[in-house]
């Protein structure tokens, strides 16, 4: 960690506008919802991350939702089709987990259970592999069918915590309390990196089509391993595959960027699918982004 | 592949599928429990059925601002009401009946029906009386229901009812559930302690007479009528003719 302020903020700044985002979205609602924010009259963004209306004309929803309600056999309206088609268009092409680290309001929670995990040293009290979530989003799935619910909409923490926050007063806080406890006590990232649905679904769908990614330049990489410690979904940055695709290419990635200012060499940076995978093909390792000057690798 | 693989990939697969059984079984167990447990909650117009409604609201309290009156509340975690589900307490803030429905408009699931144009043809829920502590029914002129009653004269009217003995006789009020739309301003208003008119889910008190039964009495019914039959009728004694005239001879 640098000792100047600059330097910390340099450190610091993915965290920082991701936090900006978060905070701001919730602002949003919360101000459209209490204080009537209003812009000629018309309402910012009332709603939840369920669905939400943008200056009462433009409706967003949670695409994970509208699948399963569909699956329960009830069919909804276009609106929050054209809601669902929005959300996932936007996220198909930022990356579908793009959501998880910027926007899910859960991830307050637990990056806040992460911190406090290392700093009271807390060892995995299970081991699970992080597959389990597809398990769960199988499961959503299945049983949004069978009992004729949106599954995981009526036992998300997720949703416990952003209706909590909004419309106030529940035992929904115990849910939220849950999963931090269990983040910090039973599993490393257990939520958002074991469990979760949502993200599992939103893996899966930014898989191919995601266009921001962090690139990954393997002649200043030194494997020193640093942006693994800090990742919380540590599988992505496997270095072999990243080397041949010159870039993060997983779903699982969050595009957090706490792998990016951590990283000595400067072999990490956002970028776009497109030219990533063009300069690759023009044999262009990407050096000329960074301006630290290229390192000799340590081993 | 080696025994020892194929033996450890069945184990896997045997264990994976026991963890998703298992838990799946707990998380139906609490969707069950917790999406059909409660018959009571009184809903915004334009809802469907309980098990319609359910599916299709996305919790996201779009309603809530929508509705001027701030009549609808969202059912927090651990209440007895479906969580997340928007719901109204009558005797709280009962729903004032805006003939343009903003709450239905905000809806984007089509929980609250968007066919659903007028108003006046919402069920929420339906009014009950208790005639024990109907102040009306005491002899009171109270009638406060009946005239605070948007759907005015048509959902409640006032009808006499002879008093026990005495050859007076009290005005007591009578819910016609053809119109009333259980927008639960009656139970607002209601002036007793506890409110002696309530709104509930109508078909918690609904009954159903049953086609076959004909009122020949009733102006409206016509005086030939087509016979239809007990949709379950006893045990008829072997032998015996039900196709014949005699079993309708009452009204021969």
């Amino acid at each position: 960690m640098p000792a100047t302020l600059g330097g910390k903020l340099r450190v610091w700044r993915f965290l920082m506008a991701r936090r900006a985002v978060q905070a701001g979205l919730l602002l949003l609602f919360f101000g459209s919802l209490h204080w009537g924010w209003n812009l000629f009259g018309r309402p910012l963004l009332v709603g939840n991350y369920s669905a939400s209306e943008v200056l009462g004309l433009v409706p967003l929803a949670d695409p994970f939702a509208v699948l399963q309600t569909v699956l329960t056999g009830y069919f909804p309206t276009t609106e929050v089709l054209v809601g669902a088609g929005l959300i996932l268009l936007f996220y198909g092409v930022v990356g579908g987990r793009t959501w998880c680290a910027w926007v899910c309001p859960m991830n307050l929670v637990t990056d806040a259970a992460a911190w406090l995990r290392k700093r009271i040293k807390v060892r995995d009290l299970v081991n699970v592999t992080r597959n389990v979530r597809y398990g769960v989003l199988a499961l959503t799935l299945v049983l949004s069918a069978l009992a004729g619910v949106a599954a995981f909409e009526w036992v998300s923490p997720i949703s416990m915590l952003h209706r909590e926050l909004l419309f106030g007063a529940g035992i929904g806080w115990a849910a939220v309390l849950g999963v931090f406890l269990f983040d910090v006590l039973v599993l490393r990232d257990g939520w958002c990196g074991h469990l979760c649905p949502l993200g599992a679904f939103y893996a899966v769908l930014g898989e191919r089509t995601a266009q921001v990614r962090v690139a990954f330049v393997d002649e200043r990489c030194s494997r020193c391993g640093e942006c693994v410690r800090v990742c919380p979904e540590p599988q992505v940055l496997n270095f072999k595959k990243a080397a041949e695709a010159g870039m993060v290419a997983s779903g699982e990635c969050i595009n957090c960027g706490s792998c990016i200012p951590v990283c000595p060499e400067d072999a990490l940076r956002f970028d776009w699918r497109h030219r990533i995978v063009a300069a690759r093909r023009a044999g262009d390792p990407g050096l000329e982004k960074s301006q630290v000057p290229p390192q000799r690798r340590v081993a | 592949m080696s025994e020892s693989t194929r033996r450890d990939f069945l184990v896997k697969a045997a264990q994976g599928t026991a963890l998703a059984a298992t838990g799946g079984l707990v998380w139906w167990f609490l969707l069950q429990n917790q999406a059909r447990a409660t018959p009571f909650a009184i809903r915004p117009p334009g809802a469907g059925t309980e098990a319609e409604f359910n599916a299709l609201c996305i919790k996201c309290g779009l309603c809530l601002p929508a509705c001027p009156y701030g009549t609808l509340k969202l059912a927090a975690a651990g209440e007895s009401i479906p969580i997340g589900t928007p719901y109204f307490l009558p005797r709280d803030v009962p729903c004032y009946m805006c003939p343009d429905i903003p709450c239905k408009v905000a809806c984007p699931t089509g929980a609250l029906d968007p066919e659903l144009t007028d108003i006046h043809q919402a069920s929420m829920g339906l009014a009950v009386i208790d005639i024990e502590s109907c102040l009306s029914w005491q002899g009171l002129r109270c009638e406060v229901c009946h005239r605070d009653c948007p759907v005015t004269n048509k959902a409640i009217t006032v009808v006499h009812h002879p008093r026990k003995t005495s050859k007076h006789a009290v005005f007591v009020p009578l819910v016609h559930s053809e119109h009333c739309t259980g927008c639960g301003i009656c139970e607002k208003v209601c002036p007793t302690d506890v409110p002696a008119i309530r709104i509930v889910q109508a078909d918690l008190v609904q009954g159903k007479m049953g086609a076959h039964y004909r009122l020949g009495w009733t102006i409206d019914t016509p005086i030939t009528q087509e016979f239809v039959p007990a949709q379950e009728a006893g045990p008829v004694r072997p032998g015996v003719d039900t196709t014949g005239a005699g079993v309708d001879y009452l009204n021969d």
